[in-house]
């Protein structure tokens, strides 16, 4: 019973941590103005060719295709096999379950593992490739463990060592409609769950910010029209006549 | 052969397939250039030697720019570390210095960036990183941060699109505001400041260049094209990097624009008081002194009462005149709106060349086989025309129009995949030639192979400071300085000229 309060408690902990801190960042990136105009050329000439080049780059990481085929191999995987495995999760959240969820549920689990080859591959690289070491921090290598950990301990669950997932479902359905039930105090399940809120507490204060922070990079997401619009920032312009005047 | 110069380095190997060096630590530590003079530093408006106090002002400053620049801080939090751009950049390719992967340039600021403004690095530093910003990190910014040529290419392969230029010029400018300016871009922003041009040209000695360039284009040709300077009510105004006025191969460039000028039958002309393309506060990263380098473009035009702005061959210059100007120095409500603003030389004449309008016989150039050379701020930082990728075509097309002779070279070292002639970003100056050298190596690579496969003769470029660059380093690899060649020098060569004899 304590132990059901305790994670009850750290969700809500990790939930208000994820969500005030990554909006608090995304007011901070909004409100920094991009003073001159710098896309990375050739760049799409318009707003919707921009859309364009942003869908690409975060659907197929475009950029990192032309920059290292491995990299964008494992990250790709990686990437991909995280949304499916999140996607088939909907089912602890909803009820009824939705029908594409449902049928998405087998997928999931080959995705979990195409997810974990990705993750061991990156870290692999990170290990065998001199330039990689050179630039790992501890928290780049401890990032992929949490990962690892995280997507391992779910496909353990699913195969050897099972814990009630009707409880499970109880529990989490209560979270969010504040009926709250016990948790099963299987440790495995109890390892993954305490991941899931390491993992939301540390992202908006870690690299994990890519993920915001590609649509707001200036070198993506500004439209090559400089000669066409005249851009101005709050700060960036010259006093010209016609500002003078006002 | 041409005998390279006697250097206290060994000047890499060319191999017959390029890999990528194994990390050598503290390659290039010994490579920095000389530290501005208090003079340098007080006429751009940033203190004359090192302040009191420069770790708080330097954070400060940091603070400022996180503040003014958006790039800054989504750079700084996006990067995870994926290593895509660790073999991108020509400087690391060059010396195996690890301080030369972008991503490693990047974190000697984002490694302070996170102690001093992120939670994780002022709780855990050793975890993620963070290092306090003592003398010796300063240190390495002026040395790496004068390792960079801000060419962008590492910017092209990032998924996150973090563009190292960005936080190269941020940390040139943080030095620059503590005191220690680099001479060579701060002097030369200075004599732009106070004459008009990077070279400290005043009017007289300009007006006798041109004249001289007038006698001699006669006796070439014996047709009269002239090289107009402060001639009012003339239609366009040219703005060229002043190199072009003197330097070689850059004069012939000139050469070249002023018989396009002339066939065409459009009347120009040059400043006295924009006597400059080049446009060095974008490699201190100074908006403040880039406003004032261009606002004297903007002065020029209305004085002079032009209708048009025409920028010659000049690789960041261009990326400026065309990225930047319009907000730095806009809106052009006083030119004729018919015309893009401003114009690149090269749309220029290639719009002419569409036309009919030049009379080109490219027989003229045979003796060449010729390839081009994309200039980084060219290709990754504007554009030409009115399609995307314009930057590349049109250079091109101007050449064969010119040319039978052109080959590109290979596909990974050309377009938006370009490298650097090891010279930009405000490094062109003899006390980093050792750097330029080296930085070199991945271009002459791709040179050389076309040299060996289909016998180029000469290299085609757009840009001043590559021009420049190539003259100097080609010897130490045992090729000539005479390769390099402007390309309205190849298409001045093959025009048909009215008056000529």
């Amino acid at each position: 019973m304590i132990l059901s309060a305790v994670f009850s408690i750290l969700f809500y902990l990790a939930f208000a941590v994820f969500s005030v801190g990554l909006v608090k960042r995304l007011l901070l990136y909004w409100r920094t103005p991009a003073p001159l105009v710098i896309p990375t050329t050739p760049a799409p000439l318009t707003n919707i060719g921009v859309a364009g080049r942003l869908f690409r780059e975060v659907v197929f990481f475009e950029s990192l295709f032309k920059g290292s085929k491995w990299t964008w191999l494992f990250g790709w995987l990686f990437h991909f096999g995280l949304l499916l495995v999140l996607l088939r999760h909907l089912r602890y959240f909803t009820e009824p379950v939705w029908g594409w969820v449902v049928a998405l549920q087998w997928v999931g689990i080959y995705a979990g593992m195409v997810m974990l080859v990705g993750l061991i591959g990156l870290l692999v690289r990170r290990f065998l490739v001199d330039r990689l070491r050179y630039i790992s921090s501890p928290s780049d290598h401890l990032m992929l463990l949490l990962l690892i950990a995280l997507a391992g301990s779910g496909l353990l669950m699913k195969y050897v060592w099972h814990t009630d997932v009707m409880a499970l479902k109880t529990f989490s359905l209560g979270l969010i409609t504040f009926n709250w039930a016990p948790l099963p105090n299987d440790p495995l399940l109890l390892v993954h769950l305490l991941l899931v809120i390491i993992l939301l507490i540390i992202f908006p204060f870690s690299k994990l910010l890519h993920a915001p922070g590609v649509f707001f990079s200036p070198t993506r997401n500004m439209a090559d029209n400089p000669r066409e619009h005249r851009h101005v920032s709050a700060w960036a312009h010259a006093p010209t006549t016609a500002d003078e005047k006002s | 052969m041409p005998v390279p110069p006697k250097e206290k380095f060994d000047v890499p190997r060319i191999e017959e397939v390029f890999s990528i060096p194994a990390i050598r630590v503290n390659a290039m530590a010994h490579s920095k250039p000389f530290v501005a003079k208090p003079e340098h530093q007080e006429a751009l408006g940033f203190p004359g030697k090192l302040v009191d106090g420069w770790q708080d002002a330097a954070l400060d400053k940091m603070e400022e720019l996180l503040g003014k620049y958006r790039s800054i801080r989504v750079f700084l939090d996006s990067c995870v570390k994926c290593g895509a751009c660790t073999d991108k950049c020509h400087y690391y390719l060059g010396t195996a210095d690890p301080k030369n992967m972008p991503v490693a340039r990047q974190d000697l600021m984002r490694s302070v960036y996170r102690r001093y403004f992120t939670v994780a690095g002022k709780y855990f530093p050793k975890l993620v990183g963070a290092v306090d910003l003592t003398e010796d990190v300063i240190e390495d910014w002026y040395r790496y941060y004068h390792q960079c040529s801000e060419c962008r290419r590492c910017s092209v392969y990032c998924p996150y699109g973090i563009d190292t230029a960005e936080i190269t010029m941020a940390g040139r400018e943080i030095l620059s505001s503590i005191g220690i300016g680099q001479k060579y871009a701060n002097e030369i922003i200075g004599k732009v400041h106070k004459i008009g041009n990077n070279l400290g040209l005043p009017e007289p000695a300009l007006l006798d260049t041109l004249g001289g360039l007038e006698e001699e284009v006669e006796e070439d040709t014996g047709a009269s094209v002239k090289f107009p300077l402060d001639k009012r009510g003339a239609e366009v105004l040219l703005v060229t990097p002043s190199a072009d006025f003197f330097a070689e191969p850059h004069v012939d460039g000139l050469i070249g624009y002023a018989k396009v000028f002339h066939q065409a039958g459009v009347s120009w002309t040059l400043s006295s008081y924009a006597s400059e393309a080049a446009n060095f506060g974008i490699f201190i990263g100074s908006y403040e002194n880039m406003r004032r380098v261009a606002e004297r473009v903007r002065e020029a035009a209305i004085e002079l009462g032009v209708k048009r702005i025409v920028v010659g061959e000049c690789g960041h210059a261009w990326r400026v005149a065309y990225s930047f100007w319009n907000t730095l120095i806009g809106p052009f409500d006083f030119l004729d709106p018919s015309h893009p603003v401003p114009q690149h030389i090269c749309e220029f004449t290639h719009e002419l060349l569409n036309r009919g309008a030049l009379r080109v016989n490219p027989d003229k150039n045979d003796d060449k086989v010729v390839t081009f050379h994309d200039s980084c701020n060219v290709s990754r930082g504007s554009r030409m025309g009115s399609v995307p990728g314009g930057q590349f075509s049109i250079p091109r097309n101007i050449i064969k129009a010119a040319c039978n002779h052109f080959v590109d070279m290979a596909p990974d070292t050309t377009h938006e995949h370009t490298f650097c002639c090891g010279g930009g970003g405000g490094l062109l100056t003899d006390d980093l030639v050792e750097l330029r050298v080296k930085g070199a190596l991945p271009r002459v690579q791709a040179l050389k192979q076309v040299i060996d496969d289909y016998g180029v003769t000469h290299m085609a470029a757009i840009c001043a400071i590559c021009k420049s660059q190539f003259s100097k380093v080609l010897p130490f690899y045992d090729m000539g300085m005479d390769m390099v060649v402007s390309v309205h020098q190849l298409l001045g060569d093959a025009l048909e000229l009215d008056g000529a004899e």
